[in-house]
């Protein structure tokens, strides 16, 4: 299978290498290169002069209660995003692999929502949450629960994280369903010969064996969750009420976009690559380990 | 240990119906072969008495209870896989252990039947491996090995050995034989290889186009099948079969390629003309001239060392094949008799065996 191929010439190989390495340079390695610079430097408030701070700009952000508190918002978001879009998706994942009649359709119509934009996903949750104008909003009002996104703190999380994870329902659901389709029928039949019920199987033959497939979701949901719901958050919420929906991501352009304070959105950006690096290295090596492949 | 029966079994998958009611009954500890050409029905009516499928219509009883309806976990049955299905995430112990896990066993009686059963089985130093880490012969004693710690009432074999090369099939499948008499558990044993049905069987169930074409033992189908397609496929080489017309009030056959063979076991019912198909074994052809010889045009020898098997063509243009001792002619002619005493009578239409009248 890996055959080594040798080039004739020294040259092709690197131009054929080159427009992907060129891409990766241009819109990766320059920018982040930049990001850790401008980390490190301080500009006066019209951006004529610029200073070497070094690490002062880490220093005052993590002195920054509000900084801790936007990643306390970003665990929260995190874990429940990642939560419910993996169980979600695993669950409407089972239900599909049954042999059921249109089940060609259902998967179609579960594979939609990766095909919205952030900005529209966001709409279609509005008009179902806004407190005055929201299908479901209307409903929870009217059957007496204060229902109100745009005042509560929590509920604004609630309705953030619950939008975030519906859209990745769907790539994790593609995932899932071709691990299960991948679990040799006979396994589970023998399985059931054994003794097991479906619930049973499901939690000692089929799960284990669906792990690689979980935990590599675990890892692209993680980052998900932190660099890719900025849209969301965005049009929902703009990190509001009382900054209660602001995640590391959203703080970072904030700062950077809103408030011009260049430095600061740079250190957190640099923050946010180490927590990324950090959490994917722990995935790796720690749960890994627990994974059959 | 008990008695499976099956009792008009039928089977559609949509529009097409698999099998058209089959009916059998395994006496306690008896080992019946399920044998057949591949899509002849086979491995469904084994995933029926294991309850994998359901069949459309018939019964399945296993020790006198109607389980007919019940899941595969209500059935205490235990099934050895064409593919073994080991649990590719556990070790070999907890791979055999699972089931008995599941009855809720206490762990050291599963710890003690596991070895038990490895013990017996020549695999105890494979118990912490993961099936990954074995070759074909050990993950078919593993999978064996997980149908035996359960105890069960029925043992169930789809094809267990097809995956093995030549010289472990014939190893696993004396193994088989043995552990089977040993434990004495009433099996069901799926195979498309006739020297295997032949070889592990108490009784066969020949299978043809979803009916149950001859349950008899191997010597009885060996000797006396019940139609053409059982002849045929019972026996290496496949037997011969000529065309004829009943003559002589039914004493006698006259065959098309020549000459007249008076029946050794009386007369056959029918009427004077009737076609029929005559089946003869290669081995039972004889080389000899003689008055009823025919003259065999050599196409093709296949020396075997001890024995020869010669294709060539009769006269009239009928292929026929024979099994000689020795190293037989290269090529050329020769002369052969059909002994009387060594043929099968199946009437031409529909290939029923046609045995003498009252006999």
């Amino acid at each position: 299978m890996d055959r080594k191929v040798v080039f004739k010439q020294r040259l092709l190989p690197y131009l054929l290498l080159a427009p992907q390495l060129l891409i990766t340079i241009v819109f990766f390695f320059w920018p982040a290169g930049q990001a850790v610079w401008f980390a490190f430097l301080r500009q006066d408030a019209f951006g004529i002069r610029t200073t070497f701070v070094g690490f002062e700009n880490f220093a005052e952000l993590l002195a920054d209660p509000l900084y801790l508190e936007t990643i306390r918002n970003t665990a929260v978001f995190c874990i429940g995003v990642t939560a419910i879009a993996l169980s979600v998706a695993l669950l409407l994942a089972v239900l599909a692999d049954r042999q059921i009649r249109g089940a060609g359709g259902y998967r179609i119509l579960l594979i939609w929502p990766y095909a919205i934009a952030p900005a529209v996903a966001a709409v279609l949750w509005i008009f179902l949450f806004h407190p005055q104008i929201g299908l479901i909003g209307r409903a929870l009002n009217g059957a007496g629960i204060a229902w109100d996104y745009k005042l509560n703190g929590d509920q604004a999380m609630l309705m953030v994280i619950l939008a975030s994870a519906w859209k990745q329902v769907s790539y994790n659901f593609i995932f899932f369903l071709a691990g299960l389709q991948s679990i040799p029928k006979s396994v589970l039949e023998a399985a059931a010969i054994d003794g097991a019920r479906s619930v049973r199987r499901f939690w000692t033959i089929t799960f284990p064996l669906l792990s690689p497939t979980t935990f590599f979701l675990l890892v692209v949901n993680l980052v998900y969750a932190f660099f890719d719901t900025f849209g969301v958050i965005d049009a929902l919420t703009k990190g509001g009420p009382a900054k209660a929906t602001e995640t590391l991501i959203y703080r970072a352009y904030v700062d950077g976009r809103v408030n011009l304070d260049l430095g600061m959105s740079s250190a957190q950006s640099v923050v946010l690559m180490l927590v990324v690096i950090l959490l994917t290295a722990i995935q790796f090596r720690f749960i890994e380990r627990r994974v059959h492949y | 240990m008990a008695t499976l029966e099956l009792s008009a079994i039928r089977k559609s998958f949509g529009p097409v119906e698999v099998l058209h009611g089959v009916d059998l009954a395994v006496a306690d500890g008896e080992m019946i072969v399920i044998v057949g050409a591949s899509g002849c029905g086979k491995s469904t009516l084994l995933r029926i008495a294991a309850g994998l499928e359901i069949p459309s219509q018939g019964r399945v009883r296993i020790a006198g209870r109607d389980v007919t309806a019940l899941e595969p976990a209500d059935r205490d049955i235990a099934m050895v896989f064409q593919n073994y299905a080991l649990y590719p995430h556990m070790s070999v112990a907890q791979n055999m252990g699972y089931g008995l896990k599941i009855r809720g066993l206490p762990r050291a009686e599963i710890d003690r039947r596991v070895r038990e059963a490895a013990a017996l089985l020549g695999i105890e130093a494979l118990l912490d491996r993961r099936p990954r880490q074995l070759s074909g012969g050990q993950r078919q004693r593993v999978a064996m090995g997980r149908a035996i710690v359960r105890e069960p009432k029925l043992f169930l074999f789809d094809e267990p050995l097809s995956n093995l090369d030549a010289k472990l099939r014939v190893q696993m499948r004396a193994e088989i034989r043995r552990l089977q008499r040993r434990l004495g558990v009433t099996s069901l044993f799926v195979t498309h290889d006739q020297v295997e049905a032949m070889t592990l069987g108490d009784r066969l169930v020949v299978m043809h186009q979803g009916h149950a074409a001859q349950v008899a033992t191997p010597m009885e189908i060996w000797a006396k099948p019940a139609d053409t397609y059982v002849a045929g496929f019972i026996g290496s080489p496949a037997m011969n079969f000529l065309k004829g017309r009943l003559t002589e009030g039914g004493r006698a056959v006259a065959l098309e390629a020549g000459p007249t063979i008076r029946f050794a076991d009386g007369p056959r019912p029918g009427p004077e003309g009737l076609p029929l198909t005559i089946g003869i074994r290669p081995e039972h052809v004889r080389a000899e001239a003689g008055g009823l010889a025919l003259t065999l045009t050599l196409d093709l020898v296949e020396p075997l060392g001890s024995e020869a098997v010669l294709h060539g063509r009769l006269p009239n243009g009928e292929a026929l094949v024979v099994k000689l001792a020795g190293p037989g002619p290269r090529d050329g002619t020769l002369p052969v008799a059909l002994p009387a005493e060594a043929l099968h009578v199946f009437v031409a239409e529909g290939g029923r065996r046609l045995d003498p009248a009252g006999g």
